[in-house]
């Protein structure tokens, strides 16, 4: 790996507060196990055996702490603590359980540290730990990241074990059987004679047992659920239309709410006149909320078109108000007082891209191109991704109930423990008089890790005491509320020699998602943001003279974790470069990869996906054309292989291949829809997706003008999830960035049309 | 206004101009279909006119002149109906917001085309959107349940 620079003389970002502030609590707080959370919601003859554990004479319920947006967190989680506790998956209920800093999540704040995944350095793993800590400390119970498994692999297998030893004690002081005498299997202790005892007859005895702290785990050669394919939960719900989202909650008595506000995000109301809203059928109420306006209704239809009703004049934005305007501000920020980071320097970069170096040039690609200067052996380009909406299928929604000076709210939710905390502070309540029930999400690829809309619903309840209020906005408000994907542009710059890559050069800018974040939050952001180089800086290639550099844009417009957060830009930014770089030496894509890869896995990545590609091999149609790109993003290396049709409709997306390195695969059906849905979520916003702002307000508000791959355009795909090296990554997010510079690639070949902005459909058809 | 959903006649007091999704979301209590756009781009409110797949957030109240089904009513839990069965056991699902929609879709192509090709099938569900992107095994889920409907 390049040297990542000087840690002791820089600080950094991990949620926003410094690893060495955080230790200052002290050690003894975090050796401390947190409080089980489960104990103050008992019900008579329940036993909670470890905060994970629910054991009813009904049944076992596992606690999976994360939230259930898609992704498969939830059950795979679920399924490592039925694992080491022998349960009958079939009879495992599962459950979110109640919000609890003793769920914090200790691998979350790793991939904001400036240490590149595959640096095992003693200053990185300390760092990663010191991440652990401060997790601890914030009581951080955060979904995102791709950090459930990790986090939650020896978690909730140690929490399984330590519930199976429970069990075992409970049952030989019931059987009067030594303990060594007893196995488990199917959710019952299994006595020497064959008799078995099933763990929900076993509640009273092990209610007065204390779980060990440091159980032994299975050996890998013992696993009967991890890595089989299992039925994942929720199928059966999901499929029937029982499953209960935040949106399908019901109260009796309950009132339905909507809300409007400012285009101008952040923005507020300049004048409001709500007299025909209040008096269309069904209204029960329009209020004021900060920034816009409340209509309580008798049903969520009335309130959509009553809201219509409001006559409202909007404040102007406090940002660019158009997203030229927008553009500007990020081409004008590759400045030295806005740089934010260098954490890769190797080689003396100036020294090789100057003019009067000689080199070799082959292969050039035609000239003319906007953007492109070619000068001789060197290449320069700039690159551009658009901001970018979550817009997940449930709309935001919340229902909200203060009663008697206590808050109750069901919603979807990633970030329940903040969620709670501004709730209580929209309702004027103290926290602990906060109720926050996590629900099932349609979709969520980052947006409910903001909790705006959780707030505002506690905003509604406060407007009508007593009487619970589903509030649910229209999608045209998501869309336009949305906290985007950041903009961002790159400058890459690279050299070629004999054939090889031997110099590249990126500068990107863009606005930092961690600092509008942090600042949402109240807190200080101080240091660099690794999100804006995320997915370029740490990509595992030796080219001799390597920079990236880093450059803050001011915020403009809020910004927010989406979908693989800085590695969905700067995978297209870095990839995109490197293909010209290539592509300028003559070189085959894949062959100049493994000649610069410098790690194992990443390694195995590019050739697996080759095999399975057949790379240089397949005998493409004409017409055809053949994109490869790789990006290493939360610890999990990824190449993509992605095959195209020029057709006289347009592109066509064909097959795509899929390999990437999970360390071990949990739940492998699950990793192959992450993998093939992750890498749908970058081909759909590549191929047709942007948000732009116009009077400073988002100009797409629903999915006619923010257009998503649909079926007809979808590709085959061929995936094969890899088990390499000593750590376990997820998988949610890491497909997404290789996926729009590979189909760059294809269209590249295809066409000889290089694409270096996002959307692509502003320079091609797709069919 | 009279509605007949699911084989339940109910009686609704509400406007003509009231889309079908939010009187059986808010008024019937069927909280199956889903609201993703209102303005038939997502097809996550996909329910059945009579024997067609309509987006029930662009069908008026007013306008409803046949029965209707909704997911509730084509199969439950503990009685799959057959494509239901091969969105289970393909795990079609990730958020499964949109899978009502996708389903109900679904299940009424194969009602019109027993054995439809990838071809018929992308025609079909084009106008249902899945932002988890569970395309590839909607495909597989609509093959399996059409060799289960053809062996009966």
């Amino acid at each position: 790996m390049p040297r990542t620079g000087r840690i002791a003389r820089r600080t950094f970002l991990v949620g926003s507060a410094l690893v060495g502030g955080g230790l200052a609590f002290g050690i003894w707080r975090y050796l401390t196990p947190g409080p089980n959370p489960l104990k103050a919601g008992l019900k008579a003859g329940q036993a909670a055996l470890t905060p994970y554990v629910l054991i009813a004479p009904g049944g076992i319920t596992v606690i999976a702490p994360r939230a259930a947006m898609g992704q498969g967190a939830q059950s795979a989680l679920a399924l490592l603590l039925a694992e080491e506790m022998d349960l009958d998956w079939d009879r495992v209920a599962v459950a979110h359980g109640p919000p609890s800093a003793t769920y914090y999540n200790g691998a979350v704040l790793a991939e904001g540290l400036p240490f590149a995944p595959t640096d095992r350095s003693t200053q990185a793993e300390l760092a990663r730990e010191a991440g652990d800590v401060l997790a601890k400390f914030l009581g951080l119970q955060i979904t995102g990241g791709s950090s459930s498994i990790p986090d939650g692999f020896d978690k909730m297998r140690r929490a399984g074990a330590a519930a199976r030893a429970v069990m075992l004690q409970a049952a030989a002081a019931r059987s009067g059987q030594p303990l060594e005498a007893l196995r488990t299997g199917a959710s019952a202790v299994i006595l020497p004679g064959g008799g078995r005892i099933p763990y929900t007859a076993l509640i009273a005895e092990a209610a007065g047992i204390d779980p060990p702290a440091d159980p032994p785990l299975k050996p890998r050669g013992d696993w009967r659920l991890i890595g089989r394919e299992v039925p994942r939960k929720g199928m059966v719900a999901r499929s029937t239309g029982t499953e209960l989202y935040g949106i399908d909650m019901v109260l009796p008595g309950m009132a339905y709410a909507t809300v409007r506000r400012a285009p101008q995000l952040g923005a507020g109301v300049d004048r409001i006149d709500m007299t025909r809203a209040r008096a269309a059928r069904g209204v029960r109420k329009v209020v004021e909320i900060p920034g816009g306006f409340a209509v309580i209704a008798d049903n969520t239809w009335r309130a959509f078109q009553a809201a219509d009703l409001v006559e409202v004049t909007w404040a102007p934005a406090a940002y660019p108000a158009t997203t030229e305007a927008m553009f500007a501000e990020v081409a004008g920020s590759f400045t030295a007082d806005r740089r934010d980071s260098r954490f890769t320097d190797v080689g003396d970069v100036d020294a090789m891209l100057r003019q009067d170096v000689p080199g070799e040039a082959r292969g050039k690609e035609g000239g003319g191109q906007e953007g492109a200067v070619q000068q001789g052996e060197l290449i320069a380009a700039e690159y551009r991704a658009p901001y970018l909406a979550h817009a997940p299928m449930e709309p935001m929604n919340a229902t909200a109930w203060l009663k008697d000076g206590h808050l109750t709210i069901w919603a979807g939710c990633q970030v329940p423990l903040y969620a709670a905390s501004a709730a209580a502070k929209a309702a004027g309540v103290p926290p602990e008089a906060v109720t926050l029930h996590v629900l099932p999400m349609g979709g969520s690829f980052g947006r409910r890790l903001e909790d705006d809309f959780i707030a505002q619903a506690a905003q509604v309840a406060r407007a009508v005491p007593g009487v619970p209020v589903k509030m649910t906005w229209s999608r045209e408000e998501d869309m336009t509320h949305d906290f985007c994907r950041p903009l961002g542009m790159a400058r890459g710059r690279g050299r070629v020699a004999r054939g090889k890559v031997v110099a590249m050069d990126l500068a990107i800018a863009a606005p930092s998602t961690t600092a509008s974040q942090m600042g949402r939050l109240g807190l200080p952001s101080v240091g660099p943001d690794t999100a804006i180089v995320a997915g370029a800086w740490d990509q595992p290639f030796a080219i001799p003279a390597r920079r990236v550099t880093g450059y803050r844009v001011p915020e403009m417009a809020p910004v927010s974790s989406w979908r693989s957060v800085g590695a969905s830009l700067n995978g297209f930014f870095h990839e995109g470069v490197m293909a010209e770089l290539i592509h300028a030496a003559g070189a085959d894509p894949l062959a100049e990869r493994l000649r610069l890869v410098d790690d194992d896995a990443s390694r195995r990545v590019l050739e697996a996906v080759g095999e399975l590609s057949a790379w240089g091999r397949a005998d493409l149609p004409k017409g055809w054309g053949r994109g490869l790109a790789f990006t290493l993003s939360f610890g999990v290396p990824v190449a993509e292989v992605v095959d195209v049709e020029a057709t006289a409709a347009g592109i066509a997306l064909r097959r795509v291949y899929i390999a990437a390195n999970l360390g071990v695969v949990v739940d492998p059906r699950n990793v192959e829809a992450q993998m093939t849905g992750g890498a749908i979520w970058g081909l759909g916003h590549a191929m047709g997706a942007e948000i732009t702002f116009d009077g400073g307000a988002i100009e797409q508000g629903n999915f006619d003008s923010y257009p998503f791959l649909r079926i007809n355009q979808c590709p085959v795909f061929h995936t094969r999830a890899l088990e390499m090296g000593d750590r376990v990554h997820g998988i949610g997010e890491p497909c997404v960035p290789p996926a729009a510079p590979a189909l760059a690639a294809a269209i590249f070949a295809a066409t000889g049309k290089r694409l270096r902005q996002m959307p692509f459909s502003k320079e091609v058809d797709f069919a | 206004m009279r509605l007949i959903v699911n084989g339940t006649t109910h009686e609704v007091d509400a406007e003509d101009r009231m889309p079908l999704l939010w009187v059986l979301r808010d008024i019937l209590g069927l909280h199956g279909t889903k609201y993703g756009c209102g303005i038939a781009q997502c097809g996550a409110c996909t329910v059945w006119l009579g024997g067609e797949a309509v987006r029930s957030c662009q069908t008026a109240l007013g306008d409803v002149d046949q029965p209707v089904t909704t997911i509730e009513g084509l199969g439950a839990p503990g009685a799959l109906h057959a494509v239901q069965q091969a969105w289970v056991t393909h795990q079609v699902a990730q958020c499964g917001y949109c899978q009502s929609g996708q389903i109900m879709q679904a299940a009424a192509l194969l009602a019109a085309t027993p054995a439809p090709t990838d071809s018929e099938i992308d025609d079909a569900m084009q106008g249902n959107l899945c932002r988890c992107g569970t395309y590839p095994r909607i495909r597989a889920a609509i093959h399996a349940a059409a060799a289960k409907l053809k062996e009966g």
